[in-house]
């Protein structure tokens, strides 16, 4: 990989090589400043207002002073570079004389002399740095022979490169390195000749290169420029700037999006200055926002036409997902498969329709025979009425959301250990951390943000031990990679713990003061030395022990966790494990500590905080607890259900047995994101009234009866609490389509025409009673929130930001103390045999959210992972007889898919890995319903699986 | 003054003059089982008192230099001596006949080296073409190591050294110390801001020190003489620049090569003397000590009035009766460079040599740095414009204003290293460089090689 950068040690010049403690004191252009300790002369001008001109230089990077534009006088023989040259006592700088500005201009000069006629940057956005310096120097380059012209790349799906408009400013190298930390871009040939380069010198479109943009975003002139997705690409101060938050994952990154309003089009997207993201974006928050103005938008109500009763499924995606159907399937529905089903119908002729019949059901069966599906993608205000809709209205607990397929068992171990389901640091506190476990996130596909801060700080010292069984990015970065079989978890922790306690890496004092339950701990993990767990996890005893070591001493340390955590049988006995681990070293409530399950959707933390969960009212205040009970029959006005309520997975089985009737499902996608996908379209097809709230006719919503066109995020005001618990408002980019309604809205009619008037007037409104019903939530308004949100809880209003970091004192249990809780190792469910020989893991791919609904109809997302793609090791695909883009036919004993295979390393040899976002090969048609009997998580990490040549490609080859 | 001397090349004839046993007969290795027998302030002050001037082309104090280093040295922060053998100066090509005929001079210098400086490892850093000069440091390293002089205990006192070779892939730039670090890191070979220097931060972020390689290699003569005594060689001893040193001469000479002589030679012993006078027509100019080095005419006389400058004693000469020393020739406007000079003939044509010269600069640039980058670039671009007849005379202020907004102005002195010889050019040549661009070449020779 071609590396032009200069290394840390040497480029943090100022801070590193004069740790000076005072301020210096120094004369710039006649006037007396006094700089920061450590500061660069370039530093100190901006903050006395004297901008120098730089064009290597970005406050986002570290200085490398090569440009030489910052020059300045400094009275000494050679002029200095102020971006790099720390400011000295007593220093006369003078950034304006003739000879300094000889120099710039000359600079200025042969840079121009080389850039193409027509300047990317300047025909698009028209903010290229060199251009407006070319213009305050007016020189042109004219007066220089030019060199021989230099190539364009435009192989990027996103990206366009001009080699021509380079001038090697090192910006995007160190955006990629140093921001990024992708390490994609470097310096290939030398001298003149030098270009920017990717990877080994490939095309970008072939590289490693992520598209997370950061390149363009730091470039300053037309090299690196966006390409234009939905209109051609025109000046910000032309278009209306948006600032609001990534419709995506739980990081939850602040952005800018630059709308022309005339046309309702987003046009591009710039990340924004904020704790979450420091104005980093990945390549589904920058790229991935044209889905909302796709052709497919639902816009106006339907109503399922009489022919197409009994109600069933339309496309052939989804009617048949059995195997002995090999055809390729489509990756967006077709709507003249499913259109002609359905007929347009008024608002208020759907309204009515599904108030009446939902109220018809609820009161000839009861109001256990209703539920509602709300979704994490929506806002807290949206997930407040929804559950309220369902508590109050359908007057039943069955509400729940698809944190139930992500963090449920996280949750539920966290709210038994430390009384609380919430993270304890935020990901950005791995800064302060020695030691961080990344244990079964693949961050750099599910929160490639985040990931950016564990790689930067992974750069700076902290060790990364990466623990996961399908090889993940970030374990590119790791002190120490720990490959464990899958779903053996709970042994390999045990076995850490073991070591812990056998070498007295615990913390007593801690220990003594914060927890319960060591010796039930102890007793259960005394059986399980690193021998014992090393036959049954696959790691060798001696990296165990190593491990435990490193983490046992670590002065601090932070646990991650994602979804090879939680998606088990045994999800909250491992999350058990984990909180064990941070109780017994006493790895909490401290800078550099903590745990933190990496929420996965934009709003999972907020759907959960708002109520959107079975068992709990907003807040998790429990439903089964009268008091509580109590204050919100009294705030709501109507007698509440006193039982907790059936989990997703429970409805689907609910349904399925005839017990659940009617359902009112709102942006959720359970028949591509539930396990076991064939039991789903029964249980679908098996409901009295299907309701579905959405903004595409999505798989589900082909079983459906009404279906209720609703706004994109893009479209709405909200409020979104990320992963870290920071709670961000996110704002209406665009125009909604047709006679699309805000959801907020629907489920208020639909409450109004069930007989429980709700008349807000805004999402505000909304805000307000939340927050007016839960504790940690107080002292939040939309005016608080402001521009970059505010982490909960925010106890102090006059503070700049809510606590970072909670439990420094106690846990909030009733004894005040975390509790360890001893599990015991249970195997998966479904373990391979003959007939089923593969372990199938499933995940996400960095392109694709969820069930690709938004994903899959952007543009650029959609043209750089167009296909489901099945992982399989190269000793596995030699014994199978296939190669890359073979087709192969996945069989568990649920369903058979049928997709393309790549060859490699990362999964393991008897584990194949596909991703659940492709409708044509829907990974849950093969995974297994059973459930962790205390999150009612599915175990979408673990079953058995045959994987076989499709007949085409054997015909193929056979050819 | 002419005074050959042998300490280095005294072997250089003999067919087994790099084997252990023919270094040994002649007393080798017997200064680096003392020097690690010494206290380090000592040896530092004997080094210091040898006034051995770096010979890779700055000139600056070895024991100065030794002198930099931390001390003591920190446990977490060990210390590396690093050998710059990346000789890649048009016209330079004295290094390599001592790794090839003298390699043991040079491990024994790095364990002297080594225990100065408080490092437990020393890396050379060789141009990978340099086939013979690799095989034979290997052989010597291996040879040193079997006999025990090397490794865990040498000469069996506890103070482990150990020497390696390390290739580059061939870029002059990698001959720049801070740039020859990243290479040795495994990182592109591009120059480094400064500060850190390589004593603060230097190979792998540790203290380190950069020596070239005749330099370490003269460490064992200079400590087996004493200090003093080498120092005395040179005629210019009281200008601190002792000792002997490896003089080289090129281009149009009859009997170019390498010739080992007492510090203060002057070009005229250079060129008649040693390198058998100018081959063909008359001496038109010599580029001193490598291609950096601005030009000098052999008309050109000193003018040095004042009694203080270093060259008040040739006042009123031939710069050709200047001995060669580092501050001499920095007063006459130029550099001594690595010591090894081209010579230039009247049937040559000077334009050519210029255009030749750029050619180099614009290839080795690295490319970081925008004013040497560009500069590089379109000094040749438009030198070539010249030579192919299309030029004006107003472009000789063009290639002026570029090469002096490279001055001063670059992360490291390569920059510099291509300004000046253009600048120098232009001073010196501005007539031929005229009259060639009106002509369009007729007035020119349009011959380089004779």
């Amino acid at each position: 990989m071609p590396r032009g950068k200069q290394d840390r040690y040497s480029s943090r010049v100022g801070e590193k090589l004069f740790p000076v403690s005072k301020p210096v004191t120094l004369t710039i252009d006649g006037k007396t400043v006094s700089a920061k300790p450590g500061s660069t002369i370039w530093d100190a001008a901006r903050e006395a207002g004297i901008d120098i001109p730089v064009l290597c230089h970005s406050p986002r990077l570290d200085p490398v002073g090569v440009c030489r534009m910052c020059v300045v006088d400094i009275g000494g023989r050679v002029l200095a570079a102020s971006c790099v040259r720390p400011c000295e006592e007593g220093m006369n700088v003078v950034t304006k004389s003739e000879k300094v500005e000889r120099h710039r201009s000359m600079l200025t000069e042969l840079l121009m002399s080389d850039q193409p006629e027509t300047c990317p940057k300047e025909s698009t956005t028209g903010d290229s740095e060199l251009a407006a310096l070319a213009r305050a120097y007016n020189v042109d380059g004219s007066r220089l022979p030019r060199g021989a012209a230099r190539s364009s790349d435009t192989s990027s799906k996103v990206i366009a490169v001009n080699h021509q408009a380079c001038i090697l400013c090192d910006r995007c190298v160190r955006g990629c390195d140093d921001i990024q930390h992708n390490d994609v871009i470097g310096r290939t040939g030398k001298g003149y000749t030098t270009q920017i380069g990717f990877d080994l010198n490939q095309p970008m479109g072939q590289s490693s290169c992520v598209s997370c943009g950061e390149c363009l975003a730091v470039c300053p002139t037309g090299a690196l420029v966006n390409k234009p997705i939905s209109l051609p690409i025109v000046p910000r101060k032309s278009l209306k700037q948006v600032d609001s938050v990534c419709p995506y994952c739980g990081v939850g990154c602040s952005l800018t999006y630059n709308v022309d309003e005339s046309k309702n089009r987003i046009v591009y997207t710039d990340g924004r200055p904020s704790p979450v993201n420091h104005s980093r974006l990945c390549v589904k928050g920058r790229y991935g926002w044209d889905y909302a103005q796709h052709e497919q938008r639902l816009t106006h109500p339907l109503i399922r036409k009489s022919e197409y009763y009994p109600r069933g499924p339309l496309s052939p995606e989804v009617t048949s997902s059995r195997g002995g159907e090999h055809r390729k399937g489509s990756h967006l529905v077709r709507y003249e498969d499913v259109l002609p089903a359905f007929r347009q119908a008024s608002w208020d002729e759907a309204l009515d329709l599904v108030a009446t019949r939902l109220k018809g059901i609820r009161d000839t069966f009861g109001p256990g025979s209703l539920a509602g599906f709300g979704s994490a993608k929506c806002s807290n205000e949206e997930a407040y009425v929804f559950q309220k809709l369902v508590r109050a209205v359908f007057g039943t607990n069955n509400v729940d959301h698809c944190t139930r397929l992500c963090h449920a068992s996280s949750v539920a171990a966290l709210l038994e250990g430390i009384g609380s389901g919430a993270v304890t640091n935020t990901f950005a506190g791995i800064e302060d951390a020695d030691v961080a476990l990344l244990i079964g996130t693949n961050t750099t596909a599910n929160h490639p943000v985040a990931a950016t801060f564990f790689k930067q700080a992974a750069a700076r010292g902290t060790k990364l031990i990466v623990i996961d069984p399908r090889r993940p990015d970030v374990a590119n970065y790791a002190h120490q990679y720990v490959r464990l079989r899958n779903s053996t978890d709970v042994a390999f922790y045990n076995a850490m713990l073991h070591v812990i306690i056998a070498e007295n890496l615990v913390n007593e004092a801690y220990i003594k003061e914060y927890t319960s339950g060591f010796d039930a701990l102890k007793a259960e993990v005394q059986k399980w030395s690193p021998e014992v767990a090393e036959p049954i996890c696959g790691v060798p005893a001696e990296t165990i022990r190593e491990v435990a070591r490193i983490y046992g001493k670590a002065k601090s340390a932070i646990t991650f966790w994602g979804m090879g955590i939680s998606q088990h049988t045994h999800g909250t006995d491992n999350a058990r494990c984990l909180i064990a681990l941070c109780l017994v070293t006493g790895n909490c409530g401290r800078p550099g500590t903590g745990l933190h399950p990496l929420r996965g959707q934009n709003n999972v933390q907020g759907a959960s905080d708002a109520g959107l969960i079975p068992m709990m009212y907003p807040d998790y205040q429990r439903v089964t607890n009268p008091e509580v009970r109590a204050r919100f029959e009294k705030a709501w006005g109507v007698p509440l259900d006193p039982n907790a309520g059936l989990t997703v997975t429970e409805i689907t089985k609910g349904a399925l047995e005839g017990r659940i009737k009617g359902m009112y499902c709102l942006g959720e996608n359970p028949f591509l994101s539930d396990p076991n996908v064939n039991k789903v379209r029964k249980a679908l097809s098996a409901l009295d009234f299907l309701v579905v709230q959405d903004i595409f006719l999505t798989e589900t919503a082909e079983f459906a009866d009404v279906i209720l066109p609703a706004t994109s995020y893009l479209e709405k005001l909200g409020t979104y609490t990320n992963t870290d618990r920071r709670v961000q408002i996110g704002r209406p980019a665009l125009k909604p389509p047709g006679e699309a309604r805000l959801d907020w809205e629907i489920v208020s009619e639909i409450s109004t025409r069930m007989g429980y008037p709700m008349k807000y007037q805004s999402p505000a409104e909304i805000f307000n009673e939340l927050v007016s019903m839960t504790h940690e939530y107080r002292g939040l308004t939309y005016e608080v929130l402001g521009s970059t949100g505010r982490l909960w809880p925010a106890p102090d209003p006059a503070a700049d930001d809510g606590l970072q970091i909670l439990f420094d004192d106690g846990f909030p249990t009733p004894n005040r103390r975390g509790k360890m809780v001893p599990a015991a190792f249970e195997p998966p469910r479904e373990t391979p045999d003959e007939n089923y020989p593969f372990v199938l893991n499933t995940g996400r791919v960095l392109e694709h959210w969820h069930t690709g609904t938004m994903t899959r109809r952007s543009y650029a997302l959609n043209a750089i992972a167009p296909e489901a793609l099945i992982e399989v090791h190269p000793e596995d695909a030699m014994k199978l007889g296939v190669h890359n883009g073979d087709r192969v036919v996945v069989t568990s004993r649920r369903g058979s898919i049928t997709l393309a295979v790549t060859v490699t390393t990362r999964t393991h040899e008897g584990s194949v890995f596909i991703p659940f976002h492709f409708r044509e090969a829907a990974a849950n048609v093969l995974t297994i319903d059973e459930i962790d009997p205390f999150g009612k998580i599915p175990e979408f990490k673990f079953c058995a699986v045959r994987v076989e040549r499709a007949p085409e490609s054997s015909a193929a080859a056979a050819e | 003054m002419l005074q050959r001397t042998s300490y280095l090349t005294k072997r250089y004839g003999d067919s087994d003059g790099h084997t252990l046993a023919v270094y040994e007969r002649d007393g080798g290795y017997q200064q680096a089982k003392r020097a690690l027998q010494m206290d380090r302030a000592a040896l530092i002050d004997e080094m210091k008192a040898a006034n051995i001037r770096g010979r890779g082309g700055a000139g600056f104090p070895m024991g100065v230099k030794w002198s930099f280093m931390p001390w003591p040295p920190k446990p977490e922060k060990p210390h590396y001596l690093v050998i710059n053998a990346d000789e890649g100066e048009p016209g330079t090509f004295k290094d390599r006949t001592i790794m090839e005929k003298n390699p043991h001079s040079i491990v024994e210098g790095c364990i002297i080296g080594c225990f100065g400086i408080g490092a437990h490892a020393a890396y050379i850093y060789v141009r990978d073409e340099l086939h013979l000069a690799k095989a034979r440091l290997w052989e010597a390293i291996a040879e040193a190591k079997k006999k025990g002089y090397l490794g865990d205990k040498p000469f069996g006192i506890d103070y482990p050294v150990e020497v390696y070779v390390h290739t580059g892939a061939g870029a002059y730039i990698c001959g720049e110390e801070t740039s020859l670090l990243n290479s040795l890191e495994g990182k592109r070979g591009e120059p480094r801001l400064k500060p850190p220097f390589p004593a603060q931060a230097g190979a792998f972020g540790m203290p380190s020190t950069v020596n070239n390689l005749e330099t370490i290699a003269i460490v064992p003569t200079a400590l087996a003489m004493g200090g003093d005594n080498f120092s005395k060689l040179s005629a210019i001893h009281n200008l601190k620049d002792g000792g002997a040193r490896l003089f080289g001469v090129s281009g149009h000479v009859n009997k170019p090569g390498i010739y080992e002589c007492a510090v203060g030679l002057t070009l005229r012993e250079l060129i008649y003397d040693l390198g058998g006078g100018v081959k063909g027509g008359e001496l038109l100019a010599v580029i001193p000590g490598g291609s950096s080095c601005p030009i000098l005419r052999a008309e050109e006389i000193v003018k040095a009035p004042d009694p203080k400058s270093p060259l008040h004693p040739y006042d009123g000469k031939s710069v050709l009766d200047v001995p060669l020393g580092v501050d001499t020739f920095r007063s006459l406007g130029t550099m001594l460079g690595t010591c090894c000079a081209i010579v230039l003939s009247d049937l040559a044509d000077p334009v050519l040599a210029f255009h030749n010269l750029l050619q180099f600069y614009r290839h080795e640039s690295c490319g970081q740095c925008t004013p040497c980058r560009e500069g590089s670039a379109w000094l040749f671009r438009i030198l070539d414009r010249i030579v192919q007849g299309e030029a004006e005379v107003a472009e000789l202020d063009r290639l002026s204003e570029i090469a002096s907004n490279i001055m001063g102005n670059t992360i490291c002195a390569f920059g510099e290293g291509t300004a000046m010889p253009t600048l120098g050019f232009l001073l010196k040549f501005r007539r031929e460089l005229e009259e060639f661009i009106v002509t369009k070449g007729k007035s020119g020779t349009r011959r380089l090689a004779l």
